[in-house]
């Protein structure tokens, strides 16, 4: 009985819409924004992309009070952030790939992806330690110095978390239990990693290229 | 047609808190949460009053000694803080907490582990800064704290610290809270609620916590720059190496002016609620009042740069404020007149939650239009920082946010308890609490254009503000004492009131669809809805009149599409866990340490990681339910 | 109208024209105000009464209200229009106020301390600036440029009856312009919180006939009386030997710190300590003793002095005009 998920009502014969709006046919769980999680996660990237635009808004208004810019130090250097780059752009094909295989219930397939995603998130946040060291300015030596560790600081934590709860993921994944749910789990999970990328694009210029102008 | 008994009590169980000392730290119902919500806030409340009570006892006479400048300090600036982050906006959440599900048809909110983590997270940042200033550490450079005063260098110590970190949690807390309402009534609504037959409470909450998603990172941004400057160094705020005094007051504001309005418009939408029901009449022109409201959400993000008209600001960009700041007086204007009309319209019913909300029609109106003179860049650089400004917050907060949540409160009391609040006592406690708040903050105004600065801990006898001064205190008084007689109030009705029916006023929204107090699960039967009011206007024929085929023995919602509330999908709602009571203390070991040492945010990270992965972690037992009442999409 | 000083009784341009923008403003707002009052009043008064099982009435719900959209859509637009005047007054007070004539203006120079203010008046002939704390002299109907600095935090200069105010933000130097046409001596105060002793910031302005302002100036370039009396050089040694030196500037003395309000002619003030007390021998005398008794938490020590010094000094700083 427990089990079986008793429902009141439930007529024997086909429900009349008259006199109840019967839902019980209705999917217990949907993909993207019909979806409840898809809501939540969505709110978080509105957040947090609010925070990376007032980190970035707050760099330039920095920088147009600054006699010069950056501060006595010469800007950071390229290679290491382009390494990231270029890792964040073949990170969204497992990415995408992953997202698929969950949207079609394909267990097999979203555990190889999910680990793919996993060792490129690795990756970058090990590149990322060289590309703190390539800054070329401490956080405490001036106000560049601090903006710029700030922007890759924020993004380096939305990346450590991601990479944890895709982590968690992976081996909920593997280990079960497992209900429909998790494939819509990894589909959002998908859509945040998309955030955590498209966010890098404008802070990598701004990090990188804003002081060569 | 009801539920069988049988079925009613499977439901009840399934949707009941767990019992006892662990049960209570893992209560998920959103009525628990959000009643223990308002309680705190309004815990909050009377201890921020406490706090004005002694500034104007300080302030009674010139050259008091009652307390010197350090503790002023502390006092005003915890005040400030208090009534803002910790009683205002979280009051309005709780509200929304507690009555959102029920207006809108639901048995719960979207995600309810988040909203008991929230709350948490609200009490104990709360109660950290208590703590300090119980410890003589209490933050003392203003609610808006700028730099450089609470910087490294001028304040040195902990305060600006805790201050910083309370900042923290509340928006922590604000900001899930926001999400999960956002979720809950886009995708919680009962079938046929569209949103244009939302309820204008439901509408303000939401317009509300969007507002609040995009303005709180502001401060969040800000007191993160503070705390890093203070702990590590960095140089945000510090002008000598290229930092910027400014950049605070631009991050601070572009969040402080939106806050003023997320205090504001539940309050617009408890008035909206009230007057519907007490004139006896939907409220005329409701989709104006809808875009009244977006429209303020809205505008309310360009007004930040009038708190700053005294800096060093372009003239352009003063204009161009002044001029934001002054039209946001037309859907202000937009909703007033409206709400006369339908005043006008009506057949009125004099109760008490009436009373506290037509004094909004008196102070609200007043506040706002002292704001139009604020607004003015010229008019501003005589009153900024005066007594004027504080005479305008208190018109607007109070008369546009506290006497309507005063109303609120006495409107919804029944329904949370089940109890009337007594009518007597209730015309008392209005009548002194009118009388008094404009006794106390009238005289301000006149203040302010004699010269009086704010945050002053005491001025000189030759000033000649000693009378005006003391005029204002016996009016504090007075409201003190009328906040006394709600509590009284309060706890006497809990007990003694009179029982109150479902449906005590005549009311048209759906949380007085149910029983007074509502069962766990709300409502046995989720209802459809085909009108914009639908206990007044009678259920259309052809559609059902409420939903059926949720299971009873798991915590099973509906979900319905976003604009147009069809059902869509069935949700569950998590079983109540001790998580996120565990996840919160966990996290607030993280800020508090992180106060004295950054390694405090390293190692405090660990158990929050594995607090919250405990957290997300499924059951089996759960699984296995949920399987059982699988349907792929 | 009570207190020492008020915004709307205006004794130059800049405040006449706020105080004209204020009148304005207040009576559009007490206009609408009444209107709104008025409206409510009338609307409670005819409205019949009702309780909670009056039958609600949803006609409105199918049914428009063309009249009452009427009255609603017009309170509207009167409020859009009467708002739309304001902004253009407020505008049109801003420009004007950008348009005070400057020509022939006095330089002045103040910076903000953590709880006084330092004032220097400029001259092309830098022998010719002179430096007093709290006090600013000015010539009636001559402009005057204040440039705003600030040594610590952020603070306000205000002085209600002449212009609006204007923040001290350190890192950033501000101006403000301002002519007093009538002859008085004006408050100042600090308006902008901060810390400890925001309360007790004060300064004069003190609007003055030309001839006497020229007066008062030559008067303070000249560099501190010598001492001449007994007690008064026992105060002058005191002084240059104690630790009042490490703060303070006396010219024409090694007494050269900037920490505190230079004293080269600090008996000629009205009041000291930012206008916390009047200037008299035995306020002196407290204030050296223990600052804080007055002004807790100032940046001043306490001085633990013999009776005979600390009339001495007080001798010597009496002395200084
Ligand atoms: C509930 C909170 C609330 C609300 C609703 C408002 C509403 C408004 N506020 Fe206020 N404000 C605060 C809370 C609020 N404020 C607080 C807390 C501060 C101080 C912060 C601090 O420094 O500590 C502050 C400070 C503040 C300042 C800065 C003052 C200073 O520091 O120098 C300014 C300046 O422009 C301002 C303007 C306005 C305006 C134009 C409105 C408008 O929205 C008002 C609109 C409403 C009306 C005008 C009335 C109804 C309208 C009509 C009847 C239509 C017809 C009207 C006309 C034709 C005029 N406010
Ligand atoms: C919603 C917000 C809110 C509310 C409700 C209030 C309420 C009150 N405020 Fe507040 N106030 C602010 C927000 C608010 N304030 C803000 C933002 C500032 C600016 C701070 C800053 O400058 O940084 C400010 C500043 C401020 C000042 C200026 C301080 C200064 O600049 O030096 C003053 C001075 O009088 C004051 C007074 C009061 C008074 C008398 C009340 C009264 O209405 C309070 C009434 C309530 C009580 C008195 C509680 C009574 C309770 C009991 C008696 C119950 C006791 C029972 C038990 C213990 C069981 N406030
Ligand atoms: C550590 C620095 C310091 C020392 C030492 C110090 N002062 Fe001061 N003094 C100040 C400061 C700062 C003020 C301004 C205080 C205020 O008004 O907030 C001040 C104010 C004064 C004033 C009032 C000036 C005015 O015009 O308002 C007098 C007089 C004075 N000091 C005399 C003395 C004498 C005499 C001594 C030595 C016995 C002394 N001070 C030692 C810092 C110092
Ligand atoms: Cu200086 Cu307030
Ligand atoms: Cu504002």
């Amino acid at each position: 009985m427990r089990a079986k998920g008793h429902r009141p009502g439930t007529p024997k014969a086909a429900p009349r819409d008259d006199v109840a709006l019967y839902v019980s046919q209705l999917p217990s769980y949907v993909f993207g924004p019909r979806a409840t999680m898809w809501w939540g996660t969505f709110g978080v990237i509105a957040i947090e992309g609010m925070v990376f635009a007032l980190a970035a808004a707050s760099y330039f208004y920095l920088r147009s009070h600054a006699r010069e810019w950056p501060l006595g130090v010469p800007p950071p250097e390229l290679s290491w952030g382009m390494v990231n780059m270029a890792i964040l752009a073949v990170s969204t094909l497992p990415n995408h790939w992953t997202k698929r295989a969950a949207e079609q219930h394909d267990l097999r397939k979203v555990r190889i992806g999910l680990t793919v995603c996993v060792a490129f998130a690795l990756a970058f946040l090990v590149v990322r330690i060289f590309e703190f060291r390539s800054l070329n300015v401490g956080w405490d030596t001036n106000a560049y110095g601090s903006i710029v560790w700030l922007l890759l600081a924020l993004h380096t934590a939305h990346l450590l978390t991601d990479f944890v709860d895709t982590a968690v993921l992976t081996v909920l994944m593997y280990t079960g239990p497992i209900e429909g749910r998790r494939y819509a789990d990894v589909a959002d999970n998908a859509v945040y990693w998309d955030f955590v990328v498209l966010a890098w694009i404008p802070l990598y210029f701004i990090v990188y290229w804003a002081p060569r102008l | 047609m009801s539920l069988p008994a049988q079925a009613a009590a499977t439901l009840h169980r399934t949707w009941s808190d767990p019992p006892g000392v662990r049960g209570w730290f893992s209560a998920l119902d959103h009525k628990t949460i959000g009643r223990r919500f308002v309680i705190a806030a309004f815990g909050f409340f009377v201890a921020g009053g406490l706090l004005a009570a002694t500034m104007r006892l300080q302030l009674a006479f010139p050259e008091m000694k009652l307390v010197g400048p350090d503790l002023y300090n502390q006092v005003f600036t915890l005040h400030g803080t208090t009534m803002m982050f910790l009683f205002a906006v979280p009051v309005m959440l709780a509200m929304a907490i507690y009555l959102v599900p029920l207006m809108i048809g639901a048995r719960a909110t979207a995600f309810p582990r988040m909203t008991a983590f929230a709350f948490w997270v609200y009490v104990f940042g709360g109660l950290s800064v208590y703590i300090a200033f119980f410890l003589g550490s209490g933050p003392d450079a203003g609610w808006f704290a700028y730099v450089p005063l609470s910087g490294p260098e001028y304040s040195p110590g902990k305060r600006s610290d805790f201050w910083a970190q309370l900042i923290t949690f509340t928006e922590v807390s604000g900001l899930l809270v926001s999400i999960d309402l956002i979720t809950t009534i886009l995708k919680h609504r009962a079938p046929g609620m569209t949103l244009a037959r939302m309820p204008l409470f439901v509408w303000a909450i939401l317009v509300t916590c969007l507002m609040i998603l995009f303005a709180m990172p502001a401060v969040m941004m800000a007191s993160t720059m503070l705390i890093l400057d203070r702990l590590v160094g960095t140089h945000f705020f510090n002008p000598a190496d290229g930092g910027s005094a400014l950049l605070w007051q631009h991050l601070f504001w572009f969040f402080g002016h939106p806050e003023v309005y997320f205090i504001f418009i539940p309050g617009l939408g408890f008035l909206s609620m009230i007057i519907a029901t007490f004139a006896r009449r939907p409220i005329f022109g409701y989709p104006a009042m809808v875009l009244a409201l977006i429209a303020t959400g809205f505008l309310s993000f360009g007004l930040w740069v009038h708190h700053m008209f005294a800096a060093s600001i372009p003239e352009l960009a003063k204009a161009f404020f002044t001029a934001a700041s002054m039209m946001i007086a037309i859907p202000s204007g937009v909703q007033i007149f409206c709400w006369i009309a339908t005043l006008w319209k009506g057949r009125l019913n004099f109760a008490t939650p009436l009373l506290f909300v037509l004094a909004f029609f008196f102070i609200l109106v007043l506040g706002g239009l002292t704001g139009v003179i604020l607004a003015s860049t010229a008019l501003d650089l005589q009153v900024h920082d005066t007594y004027f400004v504080v005479a305008h917050l208190h018109y607007v907060l109070i008369g546009g946010a506290v006497f309507p949540l005063f109303g609120a409160f006495y409107y919804w009391y029944p329904k949370m308890t089940g109890r009337m609040m007594d009518e007597r006592m209730g015309r008392w406690n209005f009548w002194l609490f009118f009388v008094g708040f404009n006794v106390a903050f009238y005289p301000m105004h006149h203040l302010g254009l004699a010269g009086m600065p704010r945050r002053i801990y005491t001025y000189a006898a030759e000033s000649g503000w000693g009378p005006l001064n003391l005029l204002s205190t016996v009016g504090a008084v007075m409201v003190a004492t009328s906040v006394l007689l709600f509590i009284v109030n309060a706890v006497k009705s809990y007990r003694h009131g009179a029982p109150a029916a479902d449906n005590p006023w005549g009311a048209s929204s759906l949380e007085w669809a149910t029983s007074s107090p509502p069962p766990p699960y709300n409502f046995a039967l989720p209802p459809v809805v085909s009108s914009r009011e639908p206990l007044w206007v009678p259920h259309h024929p052809s559609r059902p009149p409420h939903v059926t085929g949720l299971a009873l023995d798991t915590r099973e919602s509906l979900v319905t599409t976003a604009i147009d509330a069809v059902p869509d999908s069935r949700d569950t709602s998590p079983d109540p866990s001790h998580w996120p009571f565990t996840a919160a203390v966990a996290l607030s070991i993280m800020f508090i340490a992180t106060i004295f040492t950054p390694w405090g945010l390293v190692w405090g990270s660990i158990p929050v990681t594995i607090a919250l992965i405990g957290w997300f972690w499924p059951r089996r037992e759960e699984t296995e339910r949920h399987l059982a009442l699988e349907k792929r999409p | 109208m009570n207190g020492l000083f008020h915004a709307l009784d205006p004794a130059g341009p800049q405040a006449a024209l706020i105080a004209q923008l204020w009148w304005l403003t207040v009576a559009v707002c007490a206009l609408v105000l009444v209107a709104v009052l008025l409206a409510f009043f009338i609307a409670l008064r005819r409205a019949p009464r009702a309780d909670a099982a009056t039958p609600a009435d949803v006609k409105p719900l199918q049914q428009a209200e063309p009249r009452t959209r009427l009255v609603v859509t017009a309170a509207t637009i009167a409020s859009a229009v009467l708002l739309v005047g304001l902004v253009a007054a407020s505008a049109a007070t801003d420009r004007a106020l950008m348009q005070l004539p400057l020509q022939n203006a006095l330089n002045v120079q103040v910076t903000a301390n953590q709880w006084w203010w330092d004032v220097r008046y400029d001259d092309p002939d830098p022998s010719r600036i002179f430096a007093t704390a709290n006090e600013i002299y000015v010539p009636v109907g001559r402009p005057v440029i204040v440039r705003l600095r600030a040594n610590d935090v952020i603070h306000s200069f205000w002085v209600p009856n002449l212009h609006g105010k204007k923040d001290l933000i350190p890192g950033t130097e501000g101006t403000i312009h301002f002519r007093a046409d009538r002859a008085g001596t004006y408050h100042g105060q600090c308006a902008e919180y901060c810390g400890l002793q925001h309360a007790f910031m004060a300064f004069v302005v003190h609007a003055v006939p030309q001839e006497e302002f020229d007066r008062w100036a030559e008067s303070q370039r000249k560099p501190a009386a010598a001492p001449s009396t007994a007690p008064q050089k026992r105060g002058h040694d005191l002084f240059m030997s104690g630790t009042c030196m490490m703060c303070h500037a006396i010219q024409g003395t090694p007494a050269q710190a900037r920490k505190g309000p230079d004293l080269t002619h600090v008996a000629s003030r009205e009041r000291i300590a930012a206008g916390r007390l009047a200037n008299t021998p035995e306020n002196l005398a407290s204030w050296i003793r223990d600052p804080h008794r007055h002004k807790p938490g100032v940046n001043m020590p306490a001085h633990v002095l013999a009776q005979g010094d600390l009339e001495a000094l007080v001798a010597y700083l009496g002395a200084l005009r």
